[in-house]
């Protein structure tokens, strides 16, 4: 079996490098990276922005530009963090604790380029797992019927809403508004317009686009609006100085490892967000550290864990993605909104009836990371520039950019009213302490969820015990129910 | 200070999603709910409702508690951006309505420009030329985004 997967991956590269593909992996990873890098964007809403471009492309080049645009911009967040201790991309919140003592000592050279070698290796490990793991995952889920699919989505959701940092009673109501802006439109089984409140533009559904650029986009520059103060200090760098030497390396290599593993473990589990992996890696570190003291204060250490763990759960977040239609984050939840919007149902049908895409996308995982590779050691001083971009021209720019984006999805100013009403929503969320992310994960699972809720109840006659009458679907409703009682006995012990 | 705060942060979350709650019950109960074997249009959003009512319910009463502190962001009010923001995506709808796209893009980068006290007149100026450019090109000639450059009413 991992000699059939081998042959599929030599037939991926094939794909992948096809130039139109790897032309459009390229531009992925360039435009990823650039807008990563600019203050206050991150990779959900470098993909949200640049979604409505891939709608009029084909499938396999559509997705390849997309994960090209996810790793590439969240390797310009890494940038962002450890030159200007900006901690706007959350994952990496925890690598500006080190990073930029790192560039206040004029070691930014030596952080980024542990920072490259840590990602790419990461990555690799990432990839590796994913090519190994997913044919596997695939049978078992052909066995799948709709009570396995509907208990599996359970767990996606509630691993999603309480894994985040807070409460995890705002993140359930966060899971079930999304859940309900999945709702209005057509009804699938009876062909009843529900809850469009007679306004046609609604009868096809909230677009997916709109939600994600109101509630990442608009919601962040009404929080960030003259409150956001980047103070970009002149940076200088050459190329030579990225190049660590034989102590650093060795000092960052076993981080490295410890650090990927975290990533790869927490990628398998469904649910749980890029932030909680980058901090529980540098927790790790920090333990493991024989003088912990020197954390904080620009130990390598404390760049190397954190980023490699956020590169290998990003690769092995795919694995669920593609395998199961389960996305493990919000950024994954826009990836198989992409995919469904091009007329493919990721699942285990996927790598048989796709396989040119699924092996293509795997391929160019290892082509997008090499290329991002090459491209930051001579473009890392034109990012440097770029960091110092003022927000003040920043944010107005992309709001025309997320105004005509979202036009463009259907030709449709009603989207652009879409757009509004999800941002101010989603600044009120952010306000009252809501993490928003939930919500994405809700609105793609939530037709899913409900068709198979429904029909899983049709064919055991209204029976709700047929969740717990077979293994599979008894496993993942037993682990979503430990999963919420342990997390809801931790948060009320905080009250007594 | 803080802790009434976050408090208050409860029970106003917890408040706004018991509302929402119930009125997605009241909103599911115009349509048919139908047995569990058989379910309406009604019953999916109906049970969405009440757990979401349930939620608001615990948040708000777990919010009349007092919660340990937390690091928290600082929020305060900046009405004249939020304004300036709100009304450049108002400004793009109504604007490239009756007048097209080029006028929309210019409006709507101008009035978000405002936004901030730091930006001056003519930097707002100058930026909205730059974008409606970027707009021009991009957009216009290299993606061929069907959207009128100019019409009139």
């Amino acid at each position: 079996m991992i000699g059939q997967s081998i042959i599929d991956l030599w037939h991926g590269f094939g794909v992948a490098v096809q130039p139109a593909n790897l032309i459009w992996s390229l531009v992925g990873v360039l435009v990823g990276n650039l807008i990563g890098v600019l203050p206050g964007m991150g990779a959900l809403s470098a993909i949200s922005m640049l979604l409505p471009l891939t709608y009029a492309m084909h499938p396999i080049p559509a997705i390849l530009m997309l994960a090209g645009i996810f790793y590439g911009s969240q390797y310009g967040g890494a940038i962002g963090a450890i030159l200007l201790n900006l901690p706007c991309h959350p994952p990496h919140a925890v690598t500006c604790l080190d990073g930029y003592p790192l560039t206040q000592q004029g070691k930014a050279g030596t952080a980024l380029g542990i920072t490259m070698l840590s990602s790419f290796f990461a990555a690799s490990v990432g990839i590796t797992v994913m090519v190994l793991a997913s044919p596997l995952l695939v049978r078992i889920a052909f066995k799948f019927g709709p009570p396995e699919i509907f208990s599996i989505m359970l767990l996606g959701l509630l691993s999603g809403a309480t894994m985040s940092r807070g409460s995890p009673l705002k993140g359930v109501a966060m899971v079930v508004i999304g859940l309900l802006l999945s709702i209005p439109g057509t009804d699938v089984m009876t062909g009843i317009q529900r809850f469009t409140f007679g306004i046609t533009n609604l009868d096809d559904g909230i677009e997916l686009v709109a939600i994600a650029l109101g509630m990442f986009g608009v919601a962040e520059f009404l929080r960030n609006v003259n409150s956001l103060n980047v103070a970009a200090a002149p940076i200088k760098m050459r190329l030579r100085d990225m190049r660590p030497s034989l102590a650093e390396l060795r000092q960052a290599f076993m981080p490295m490892v410890r650090g990927t593993l975290v990533g790869t473990l927490f990628g398998a589990m469904p649910g749980t967000g890029p932030t909680i992996t980058t901090f529980i890696a540098y927790a790790v570190e920090r333990r493991l550290a024989k003088n912990p003291e020197r954390f904080g204060k620009g130990a390598l250490e404390g760049v190397a864990a954190p980023e490699a763990a956020s590169h290998s759960k990003t690769q092995v977040d795919f694995i669920p993605t593609m395998s199961l239609g389960i996305p493990g984050d919000p950024v994954m939840a826009l990836i198989l909104g992409a995919l469904l919007i091009q007329g493919i149902q990721p699942g285990p049908t996927l790598i048989t009836d796709h396989a040119d895409l699924f092996w293509g996308l795997i391929a160019s995982f290892w082509i997008g990371n090499v290329l991002l590779l090459l491209l930051n050691v001579p473009l890392i001083g034109l990012w440097v520039k770029l960091l110092q971009v003022p927000y003040r021209f920043l944010f107005p720019s992309a709001l025309f950019f997320i105004a005509v984006g979202v036009y463009s999805t259907n030709n449709n100013l009603f989207e652009v009213w879409e757009v509004l009403v999800f941002g101010i929503a989603g600044a009120i969320f952010i306000a009252l302490d809501f993490p928003v992310a939930p919500i994405l994960l809700g609105f793609v699972l939530g037709p899913l969820v409900e068709d198979n809720f429904r029909r899983s109840l049709l064919l055991s006659h209204g029976n709700m015990a047929v969740f717990f009458q077979q293994p599979i679907s008894a496993g993942f409703m037993i682990v979503s129910i430990l999963l919420v009682s342990i997390r809801l006995i931790i948060w009320v012990r905080k009250f007594v | 200070m803080t802790s009434n705060q976050s408090n208050l942060k409860d029970i106003l979350g917890g408040g706004l999603m018991l509302v929402i709650g119930l009125g997605t019950c009241w909103q599911a109960a115009q349509y048919e709910l139908g047995s569990l074997q058989q379910m309406g249009p009604g019953f999916f959003p109906m049970s969405l409702g009440v757990i979401l009512a349930v939620t608001g319910l615990l948040i708000l009463i777990s919010g009349l508690r007092t919660a340990p502190e937390m690091p928290r962001m600082k929020w305060q009010p900046q009405w004249r951006g939020w304004l300036c923001i709100c009304t450049s995506l108002v400004a793009f709808v109504v604007i490239g309505n009756f007048f097209g796209l080029l006028p929309a893009t210019f409006s709507t980068v101008l009035i978000a420009a405002f936004g901030d006290r730091k930006n001056s007149l003519a930097a707002a100026i100058i930026l909205a030329a730059c974008m409606t450019l970027v707009c021009l090109i991009v957009f216009w000639w290299l993606l061929q985004v069907q959207f009128p450059l100019f019409k009139w009413g």
